[in-house]
């Protein structure tokens, strides 16, 4: 019935939701998501520095992503600019970087378009493998962390009074969200990566009374985006990557009407 | 006391001997200069807090009291000077303010057990114990002021702290949940004889159930028992003659004594503070009004 790239695509989807949407709930309690669209724009630089030296793409992303997160925390610490200022222009100018390298690659061809906004067709056997592998293990990586790392989320000197090692906990938070986004931007893309972490996530808000209640909404919703941006992509012959994202907005939107009225 | 301050200037958390710093202290502060951004914020100040002793912070806005409860918690590393905790020291904080987010859902029962503890009939028994039996399954967002900051002490209270910190328990709430609140904190302590660092900028009823008040102006301009600092010139001079005259002392009638010549004295005379430098005027002050 269908393609196999279209399974693969769910899968992988799904495999990248399962730990997107729970990272993506601490996005949105901490307010970092400007901090993860930098990192994700940061990618590209990521991927060409990674191909100048050999070196496989998606490490690159992840190694730059926790160099821009190092640099970021360090600068706000000696607060040269705002905050904002500071990650707007990392973001953009790392962006430009990383065109401008790829560009200076002149014996790779880069599908630009399929890194912003992600090509289902490009996931094979292999990359699905990755995808999922890397999964699993930033999952498992949350799963151990969640509880220091909510504490620190709620307040952070009383998780530091409690034993909470706060900056350790920030810094893996951080590797995780770096991996998510390496491995989410085969699947939607450098620009829309950080949406599948925060739309699934406020979707959910309104339907939970506890941290957990509301990252299982989130995988959830994640999980009907996915497999119905997928379809939708087949049938209508959409882009797949914003087509996952129209649909995760669509299930915020339905969810932002259903609080008004209750 | 045994023993005599040992001057030192060291950093780093000190693993040294009781008797260096007193017999039942549980947290020991000396000589410690804190900067921020090249301004001093606290100016060589020393601290103790024993066991089952309520010390109170008392000092205007910007005066370093909150920075000298951090360096307490080891939250702030001071410049120089020197910090000693007892060993494995457990220490419950309520900081001044948490201001819970509406986009984190949160129940009173999973914030308690942020902690760590998650045996469901101690939670009911320390939410009894600070007066909030049914808050449980509420949302911390729909707290109110004085219902956040007794479930915030619920939290700090279940893991049976040695030293209980409470920046600012009272702002925000009235008169009356204050007196409560003020009332609690001192059962807390007979309960669990638990040593308790208090913060405050208030200066109504401060002193209802504090053993020893330390008046911090980025120095230590006084110390002592509450009628000893009501007492110290360098108080009014601090908060000027108006406000410091309108300080009221509440005690409770089993929190205290008189003596022949009709001043009010704590029950524990022994508990009174007699070998912090800095406090000489005080403790001179102490000595007069007792006899």
């Amino acid at each position: 019935m269908f393609e196999d790239f279209i399974i693969r695509g769910i899968l992988g989807g799904l495999g990248v939701v399962l730990v997107a949407a729970p990272l993506g709930c601490f996005v949105v309690w901490r307010r970092m998501s400007y901090f993860g669209a930098a990192l994700a724009h940061s990618a590209l630089l990521g991927v060409a520095l990674a191909l100048m030296l050999d070196m496989d793409p998606m490490l690159g992303v992840v190694v730059l992503a926790v160099v821009m997160a190092v640099v970021i925390v360090a600068m706000e610490e000696r607060r040269i600019l705002a905050a904002d200022t500071l990650i707007g222009i990392l973001a953009h100018s790392t962006l430009a970087l990383g065109i401008v390298a790829l560009a200076f690659l002149q014996n790779v061809r880069i599908d630009l378009m399929g890194y912003l906004f992600g090509d289902v067709l490009a996931i094979g056997n292999r990359d699905l493998l990755f995808v999922l592998g890397v999964a699993v293990g930033t999952g498992i990586i949350l799963w151990f962390l969640w509880r220091p790392l909510l504490s620190a989320t709620v307040h952070a000197d009383i998780a530091a009074v409690e034993g909470v090692p706060v900056m350790r906990v920030r810094l893996v938070f951080t590797v995780l969200m770096a991996a998510v986004i390496a491995v989410g931007m085969k699947l939607v893309g450098v620009l829309l990566i950080v949406s599948l972490m925060i739309i699934p996530a406020a979707a959910a808000r309104r339907f939970a009374a506890t941290p957990e209640a509301m990252a299982v909404g989130a995988v959830l919703v994640g999980a009907v985006s996915v497999v119905g941006g997928m379809l939708a992509s087949f049938y209508l012959d959409t882009p797949s990557g914003p087509s996952i994202v129209v649909v995760a907005t669509a299930i915020f939107a339905v969810s932002f009407v259903l609080r008004r009225s209750a | 006391m045994q023993g005599k301050l040992v001057a030192m200037t060291m950093v780093e958390e000190q693993e040294a001997g009781e008797e260096d710093v007193g017999v039942g202290a549980l947290v020991a502060v000396e000589d410690v200069v804190v900067d921020f951004a090249g301004d001093r914020v606290l100016d060589h100040v020393g601290l103790t807090v024993s066991v089952g002793e309520i010390v109170t912070l008392i000092g205007r806005n910007g005066s370093g009291k909150t920075t000298l409860a951090r360096t307490v918690l080891g939250l702030v590393k001071p410049k120089s000077g020197r910090v000693w905790r007892r060993r494995g020291l457990c220490i419950g904080y309520v900081p001044q303010a948490l201001a819970p987010d509406p986009i984190l859902p949160m129940t009173a029962s999973r914030f308690l057990t942020l902690g760590g503890t998650a045996d469901p009939e101690r939670l009911n028994d320390v939410l009894d114990e600070v007066g909030m039996p049914d808050v449980a399954d509420r949302q911390i967002v729909g707290l109110s002021g004085g219902e956040l900051r007794r479930v915030m002490l619920a939290r700090a209270l279940l893991r049976d702290p040695e030293l209980l910190v409470l920046d600012e328990p009272m702002s925000g709430i009235d008169v009356s949940g204050q007196v409560a609140l003020y009332k609690l904190i001192g059962e807390i302590r007979d309960r669990h004889r638990c040593g308790v660092l208090l913060i405050s900028h208030d200066l109504h009823l401060v002193m209802a159930e504090t053993d020893q008040v330390v008046c911090l102006d980025r120095h230590v301009c006084c110390r002592g028992t509450p009628e000893v600092v009501v007492a110290d010139p360098a108080f009014h001079t601090l908060f000027g003659p108006t406000l410091g005259d309108a300080v009221a002392i509440y005690r409770h009638e089993h929190d205290h004594r008189h003596t022949e010549a009709g001043a009010v004295a704590p029950l524990d005379e022994g508990r009174e503070d007699t070998g912090h430098p800095g406090s000489s005027a005080g403790v001179a002050a102490a000595e007069t009004s007792r006899s």
